[in-house]
Order: C-alpha cells, then structure tokens, then sequence
C-alpha cells in the first residue's frame, strides 16, 4: 500500500463570481521514504495541493469531489480528531515563511516542548531531550541556548531550520514542504535543501517539495510532477522528466532557464502568461502558449500518455503513441 | 587610465550607514550613573568603488542584506551617501539640488523588484506614462506626447489600445513591462534595475529579460544590474561585481567569473546555485551565519565564514586588487597565492 | 508580443462599470444593514437641505409663533392638533419643522466642521508622513497636546470666553461659524494621525521611488501621488468624525454654549425641551433626541461597514 494516495482530486474556491477550480483531476501516489517535487509558477495550485492533502484548506475552499488517502486512511472523511492526530503527528508542513509556524512571543523550547507534550505522554524533561536531539540533528550551533531564546532573535535560515526540528519532532512518515527555501539566500538554500535530503534519507521520511526552482527539484526529488493551470499535465522520474520533458510547457519552462541559453542571445521565451483560474481555456489550458497547438488542443482535455516512466498530458504525445500503435499493427 | 574616459557612472569609496537609534530620547541611556549618548548604525556599505562602462550590463550580485540594493539606490539619488562620491559622465552628482539634479532624471531611470507596488494604483497606464513625458518635455504637443506613449508601449509588448486600464487589470508580467515602459518614455541612456525579476515567475522572466536585452540593443542603453541570482548574471551581465556585507569581493567580466571565481565567497556563492546537471560537485559549506552590518567584524568582513581565513585577515582590510586576468579581488588570500 | 487578451480586456469599461465590478459596490448589494443606514441617510439629507420648502412653519419667523399654541402633544395623542403632527414647544414653534431646521443646523455644522478637520488634518498628515524627520516629530507633538485637551474643554473654554468678552448677542449671530471653528479645530490631529499612517505605508512602496527617480517635486508626489492612495482611510473616519462633530456640537448646545434657541439645532432642542420633560412634554426633548441618536447611530453603522470593506487587510484592491 502507498503511503499516500491522491485520486481525482478536484478542489472549488467558492467566489462571488462563481465557484472556481483550483485544482482539477489530480492524482498521485507516493511511497514511503519517497521525495516527490511539485512545480509550477504561481497560480498552479501546488500550494492548494498541499494544503488540500492535510485538509487544512480554508474557507471558501473546499475538496468537492476525489479522495487523499494517507495510509489507506480517507483524510477528507475523517473526524476533526482523528485528523489533528494524523497532522503534525504524522504528516508535518513546512511554510515558506517561518514565522508561520513559529509563535513569536513563545521561546523555541516552549513551543517545542508543548508541541511534544500534545501529541506524546511523556514527561517535560524527556521532551526536552527529544527537542534538544531535533535541534542537534539540523545541525544548529548550540542548541541548548537556543531553547531559551525568541523566533526573532535568530536569523531566517536559523529559524528555517528550527522549523524543520518542529517538522521532524513527532517522527512524522510524510513532510509537506511549501517554499521551504524560496525566502533564503542560495548559500542558505544550499544547505538548507541539502539537510532536508539528508533528514530523509536517514529517517525514510517521505516528502513532498512544493517549489518553483527546477534546480533544487532536481537535487533532491527522486520524482516529480508538473503542473500547470491547476492539472498535473506531466509526472515522472525527476531525472527523465528534467532531461527529456514531453510537455511542450515543460520543455518551455526548462528552454526559458538562462543557464540553457548561450549568454548574451535570447531566452527562449514561452509567450503569454497563465490565465486565471476563472477564465480557463478549453481543450488544453496550455493551448493559447503552446507552440504545436493542434484543433484537437482546442476541444478535448488531453489524457495522460505514458513515454518512458513519464505521464504526459498532451494530444501531441497522445497522436504519435497512437501512430506507433497503428505502425505495429501494419 | 583608459578606463575613466570609457565609464559612464563612476562609484568611488561610498560608504552609507543608517542610524537605527531612534530620536534623541531613544539615544541616552543610563550607565555606571552616568547618562551617555549611544549611537548605533547599520554600515550598509563600506568603502565601494565601482566604474559602469558605456554600453555595458553591469551586475551586482550578493545575499540579502549585502548593500547591493543601497548601491543602487544611492546610485539614483533616492539616498544620499555618508562618503564618498557618484559621478555620471565626470560629473558629481550626489551632492546636487534637485533642480539642479532634473536633467540626469531624464539620463538615469530606474526598474523596481516588486511589480505590484511600483505602478500608482490610483493612476491608469496612460497617465503613468504620460506624467513624466510632459514633465520633462513641456514643450510637447499633446498629440506628440500620445505618439511617444505609443511607442514605447509597443517597444515593451503592451497593446497602447489599453491604456486607459489601471494596473492592478495587468498581471505581474505586463505590469514589469509597463514600469519599463516608464523608465524608457523619457529616452534614458542608464537604466539601474533593482531586482526585476525576482519577483516574476520562471516563464516570464525569460520574457522581461528579453525585453531589456532588446532595449538595450536598440536604444544602447548601459545597465546596473542588481540580483541575487547568478543564473541570470552569467546570461546577461557584460561584468560582474560581487558583494558582500557592503564590500566588494570581486569584479570581473562574466566568463572570466564564472570559469574561475577567485574570491573564497564567490566560489562558494557559485557551488550553491541548484543546477539541474547531475554530477554537480557538492557546494562548498560555508560555516556560520552573516554577521550583522551592525557591528561589523575586523579586518576582513568575511573571515568568519571564510575555510581560508588567517590571522592577517582577521585584523587588515583587504583592499581590491588588479590580477593579470583582468580580475579585481579583495583577498589576502589571493594575493599571497594560498587561495 | 503580447498574445494573452482575455476577452473583457478588448473594450474600455468606463467609470460606471468600473464602479459596478468594484469589491465596494458589491459588498454594497450584499450588506442589507449598510443600504438601510445608507437610504436614512439620504433621506436625512434631502429633507434637512430642503427644510424651507417642506416645512409646515418657518420657526425662524416670529410672525409665524403663537404663544398661546405652546406645549401641543404631538397629534396622535388626545389634545393634539392635525396642524401640528409632532406636537409644538414650549414658546408654541411647530416640532416638525423645528427638527427639519434643527437637523440642517446639526448636519450643516457636522459637514462643515468635518471639511476644516479634514482639510487641517490631510495638510499636516502628509507633510509629516511625508517630509518625516523633525518635521514629523514636532507636527505629531503638536497633535498629542491637542489630543490631549478634549474636545468639549476646549470648545467650552474658548465658546465661554468669547461670550464673556464680545456679549451674547455677537455670539448669537456667529454662533454656527464658531462651532464649525471650534470643533473643527479641537479634532484635525484624529485626521492628521491616520494619513501620516497610510502616508507612511505608502511612501515606503516604489511608486513613490518611481515618482522620485522621475524628478517631481515633493508637492507633486505628496498631492498627486501619495493622497489619492490614502482616500480609502479618509472616506472611513471622515463618516465616523461626522458622527462625533454632530455629537459635539449637540452636547455644546444642550450645554447652553452651542446654537441660540432662536436658531436652534437638534441639541438645543433637546436642552430647550429639557426643563418641560417632568412636566408632560416629554416630546419636546424625546422626538429631536431619537431623530439625532438615528443620524448619529446611521452615520457610525456606515462607517463600520467602510472601514470592513475598505480595510486593506481584510482585503487587498
């Protein structure tokens, strides 16, 4: 059984102006101790998506239709408790921005300790030995005065990896990493990602990395999905995926890199930008940037088509299976 | 030296600090009985020295809270410098009125990180474009002032047929072309972009940086480039300089940097960057955190954080040194060839 | 070039539309308290500024009061009279058209006494947010100290003394320009301190770098620029100042230091009534006391609601 499992997963924000889908017909699976990497520019829904995983949507959004199993468990139908048992205890998420987690006028050791006390039966002093042991294992230079010190007083990676300490505090299977980097410095983000990949490995941790940055998927994720107008329109092996993309908006999205360009020419540009979720094309989202766009592009949503260990969502890649299939059959 | 006739703007020992003490109450404290007056500052730059040659896209990179942001906003004179000087075309510029500063505006403009707070929300694309045209051109005829807009809103890719929209209509994207636009409409020859794209996503930052590379061809113009991303950098920067708690490590053209970074911070600013090659050799680890620019450390500012660091370096200022490549680095290191 | 045109970006919409897509004018429609506080509130308006034409007396014209009607109930109770539908007062004025009047009085002077404060208030909260600095310290002290005394003192004070020295009759004749003074006056600082607050927050975005680099003048920028983005705060507390200015001038009035009887406002009636209210006539005090408590309740129900929509970090427009 997969540690997680994500079927048809449609998520509406109820607007003024109608209901809007913020993400359509998601589906994936992760396995334990897997690292699985989330792309997409603003507006994908990647961050929808990983708040839709531990139910913790907020209102006026809300999961309509599909169902997130965690452990053969269905989050969506479980009971509020149960659900804060299974969040935090054994699902964590880690925020762009520290000072989500971190309640700034509580010292580090408070909220640690208290973190612990809710979830576990054990005593102050064991918990303090657990959450000194956290803080040692990201390796943060004195840890015991850290316990007694403010959010404030330490610095954004500082407080960073603080966070991960809480994330790892309850020995959870599964961390949801929103951003983790994205406000950081690349020295920071270096080891930062760096001492992620490592915490996983040692504890089979699996994770799940919503980023933007192909660069740092491509570092720590063993696969990797793409999204794009609220649909995953490519999944596969991180590694395939980054060095032969199907998706002409994969492929787009890599060519439009600066390192991939001679210096000094022109980036390879995708034209446009991603509509609205309000004002979602039909057929294909792509299809107004796409440069192969097709009639068919304009009518049918494209299914997945298998190339390699990838899924593709495009008629392009549904087309030339479909001709090899015929090529044979001759 | 060859180089001054060839430099646009010249940057020479700049030094800024802000006061972070508050008023005066704020200042006086109470110590041994004795009522003293304390004084703190962030040094954001210590001592920069920087000449943008004609033509060419000079880029500043470093971490948050470096001074590259300060650099160029001292540039533009939206500060004002503690020490030192700024010239633009041999002239100093950083102690002037600002009448007396209204005919570099039109010489020097500006591109802004955030796109969503650079545009007056208030005011619709046509009026924002249109209000610096007619202030430094009052002679303008009406129509033109509208042929100018026009132009310049093609040149950045947004259709003239929607200025009457305000920006918040725009998304990230068209809104960075329009304050481009602006920079562009009073015809400027040196455009300092305060990270543009930062805030843009991957497929649209390729769009923007497009955008001013063909702007820079067409129009010739001469940029500073502030970024944190050296991914860019290496694509569009003609010469790079390397910025740390508001020193400069290193100025070098782009190839040179990239193939063979010869300041301790900037090889290991350049193992960091994620790549999406596989057999990547491993970043080097740098220990401890960025000191603050509050009290900053003798000697040299990176020595805490430097695997090459001795004693030399820990009590004397390294100043910037010409290499025979061409290269100028501030390292003892360097120098005494054990780097 | 640009290849994205989502359909409604192919024609201009003009102001009205704009207006009508506009968060403000939804949450509007949505708000059934705020269209109700909304419609008194125009109707308050229309009847107070058409109060000559509609009103059954002129209670300014002393040909037209009959001592001996004095002290009529209003009409639906026993001795009423049709001729008088609220009842009359004491010197025998008919009440409805003395509250028609007495609200132009109380609206007029809330209005006006507003506009001073705002118009003190803007000036020296953008200079201050703006230049900052010492300039900034020494408005903001400025405006503590004024804080500092409240309203009434101040308004009794320097009412008081202008009656002792320039006699009642003089006052009698400037008795609303004194208030709108007065009370404007007493209350710019509440005016001056939420647009430096705003002024503050948005000279910190780079529109306003923007506009630097461009070379405008401080003015330009301050008045052109910054102002226009802090309308949203000013439309808020100017509903809420309007409330407060019409409770001052009524607590003033009923005070004595406030509008002549012959002129009277909707606290002065109040007051005028106040002596009659164990007599019997209760209606003399109790009638102009609902109708300002309904103004004042209306205007403060309008501001909530702004302050709810217009709030930027409820939402961000």
């Amino acid at each position: 059984m997969p540690l997680l499992e994500v079927n048809n997963l449609d998520v509406c924000f109820g607007l003024r102006s109608g209901a809007v889908k913020a993400l359509r017909d998601v589906s994936f699976t992760l396995e334990r101790g897997e690292r699985l990497g989330v792309v997409g520019e603003s507006g994908a829904g990647k961050s929808v998506l990983g708040f839709s995983i531990i139910n913790l949507l907020s209102r006026p959004g809300h999961i309509s239709s599909g169902s997130v199993h965690f452990e053969g468990k269905d989050l969506a139908s479980l009971a509020p408790g149960e659900l804060r048992s299974i969040r935090g205890n054994r699902i964590s998420m880690i925020f762009q921005d520290p000072m989500m987690t971190l309640n700034p006028v509580l010292t580090i050791g408070v909220q640690m300790i208290e973190c612990l006390l809710a979830h576990r039966r054990m005593s102050k002093a064991d918990a303090k030995r657990v959450a000194l042991k956290k803080l040692q294992q990201v390796q943060i230079p004195s840890p015991e005065k850290r316990l007694d010190q403010y959010p404030h007083e330490l610095s954004g990676g500082m407080r960073q990896r603080i966070v991960i300490a809480i994330g790892l505090l309850l020995d959870p299977d599964l961390i949801i990493a929103d951003e983790p980097t994205t406000a950081l410095d690349v020295t920071i983000q270096a080891e930062i990602m760096d001492l992620m990949l490592n915490l996983c490995e040692q504890n089979n941790v699996a994770l799940i990395l919503i980023t933007h940055d192909l660069g740092v998927v491509s570092q720590v994720t063993q696969r990797m999905l793409v999204m794009y107008a609220g649909r995953i329109i490519e999944q596969g092996p991180t590694k395939e995926v980054i060095n032969d993309a199907q998706h002409p908006y994969t492929q787009g999205l890599m060519n439009a890199l600066p390192q991939m360009a001679i210096p000094g020419q022109k980036l390879n540009q995708i034209k446009g930008s991603m509509p609205p979720l309000q004002d979602i094309p039909k057929g294909c989202s792509f299809n107004p940037r796409c440069e192969y766009v097709m009639d068919i592009c304009h009518q049918a949503l494209p299914p997945f088509t298998r190339s390699g260990n990838c899924q593709v969502a495009c008629h392009m890649m549904a087309e030339s299976a479909q001709d090899k299939l015929q090529l044979k059959e001759v | 030296m060859a180089e001054q006739n060839n430099s646009l703007v010249q940057i020479s020992d700049l030094y800024k600090r802000f006061s972070i003490s508050g008023d005066l109450l704020d200042q006086l404290q109470f110590k041994g009985g004795k009522l003293t007056r304390r004084k703190e500052y962030v040094h954001a730059i210590n001592g920069v020295s920087l000449s943008v040659m004609k033509g060419e896209a000079l880029c500043v990179v470093g971490e948050s809270g470096c001074g590259k942001s300060t650099v160029a906003r001292t540039v533009m004179g939206l500060l004002t410098p503690t020490a030192g000087q700024i010239s633009y075309r041999g002239e100093r510029i950083d102690n002037l009125s600002d009448k007396q500063m209204l005919p570099y505006r039109k010489k020097m403009q500006m591109i802004f990180q955030n796109p969503y707070a650079s545009l007056n929300p208030r005011m619709t694309i046509m009026e924002t474009l249109k209000e610096p045209i007619r202030f430094h051109n009052p002679s303008m005829a009406a129509s033109e002032i509208r042929d100018k807009i026009a132009e310049v809103m093609l040149s950045v890719g947004v259709d003239p047929s929607w200025g009457e929209r305000y920006s918040h209509e725009f998304s990230g994207g068209q809104r960075q072309r329009i304050s481009i636009a602006r920079a562009l409409a009073v015809d400027p020859e040196f455009i300092v972009a305060d990270e543009p794209i930062s805030a843009l996503d991957v497929s649209i930052q390729a769009q923007v940086l497009n955008l001013m590379m063909e702007a820079q061809e067409q129009r010739n113009l001469t940029y500073l480039f502030i970024t944190h991303d050296l991914a860019v950098v290496e694509h569009f920067g003609t010469r790079v300089a390397v910025m740390y708690l508001g020193t400069l490590c290193e100025l070098a053209p782009t190839k040179q940097l990239f193939s063979n970074p010869r300041h301790p911070y900037t090889q290991a600013l350049m193992s960091a960057i994620p790549r999406l090659e596989d057999n990547r050799p491993d970043y080097i680890k740098l220990s401890g955190e960025v000191p603050t620019p509050v009290n900053l450390p003798t000697g040299c500012v990176f020595h805490g954080r430097c695997p090459h660091a001795n004693e030399r370096c820990r009590q004397e200022i390294p100043t910037l040194t010409l290499l025979d490549d061409g290269t100028q680095v501030a390292c003892h290191g360097v120098e005494e060839n054990r780097v | 070039m640009m290849s994205e045109s989502t359909p409604n970006m192919q024609q201009h919409p003009t102001a009205l539309q704009r207006f009508k897509e506009s968060h403000f004018w939804h949450s509007f429609k949505a708000d059934r308290v705020a269209q109700l506080s909304f419609i008194i509130f125009v109707t308050y308006a229309v009847l107070a500024m058409s109060a000559s034409f509609i009103a059954p007396f002129d209670p300014y014209d002393a040909s037209q009061i009959d001592i001996m009607n004095s002290e009529i109930p209003p009409s639906w109770q026993d001795e009423g009279e049709a001729s008088f539908p609220l009842g009359t007062d004491a010197q025998g004025r008919d009440m409805l058209s003395t509250i028609l009047y007495g609200t132009r009085v109380s609206l007029m002077i809330g209005l006006c006494a507003v506009a001073l404060q705002a118009l003190l208030g803007i000036v020296i909260g953008l200079t201050a947010g703006y230049l900052g600095g010492r300039v900034d310290s020494f408005l903001m002290r400025i405006a503590d100290i004024q804080l500092s005394f409240s309203t009434l003192m101040v308004a009794i004070i320097v009412l008081a003394v202008f009656q002792a020295t320039f006699g009642t009759e003089l006052y009698q004749q400037l008795a609303m320009l004194m208030l709108i003074l007065v009370i404007g006056i007493a209350e710019w600082p509440q005016y001056a301190r939420t647009i430096r607050a705003s002024v503050l927050a948005e000279k910190k975005k780079e529109y306003v770098d923007a506009a630097r680099v461009m070379g405008f003048g401080r003015l330009r920028i301050m008045f052109r620029h910054i102002l226009p983005n802090t309308l949203s705060p000013i439309l808020v507390i100017s509903t809420v100042q309007i409330a407060n200015a019409i409770i001052s001038e009524a607590s003033l009035s009923f005070l004595g230091l406030g509008m002549p009887v012959s002129q009277p406002s909707l606290g002065s009636l109040i007051s005028s009534g106040f002596e009659y209210i164990f007599s019997g006539a209760w209606w003399i005090t109790v009638i102009p006391g609902v109708v300002l408590v309904v103004l004042v309740l209306v205007m403060n129900l309008l501001g909530d609601w702004m302050r709810d929509v217009l709030n930027p970090k409820l939402y961000k427009g």
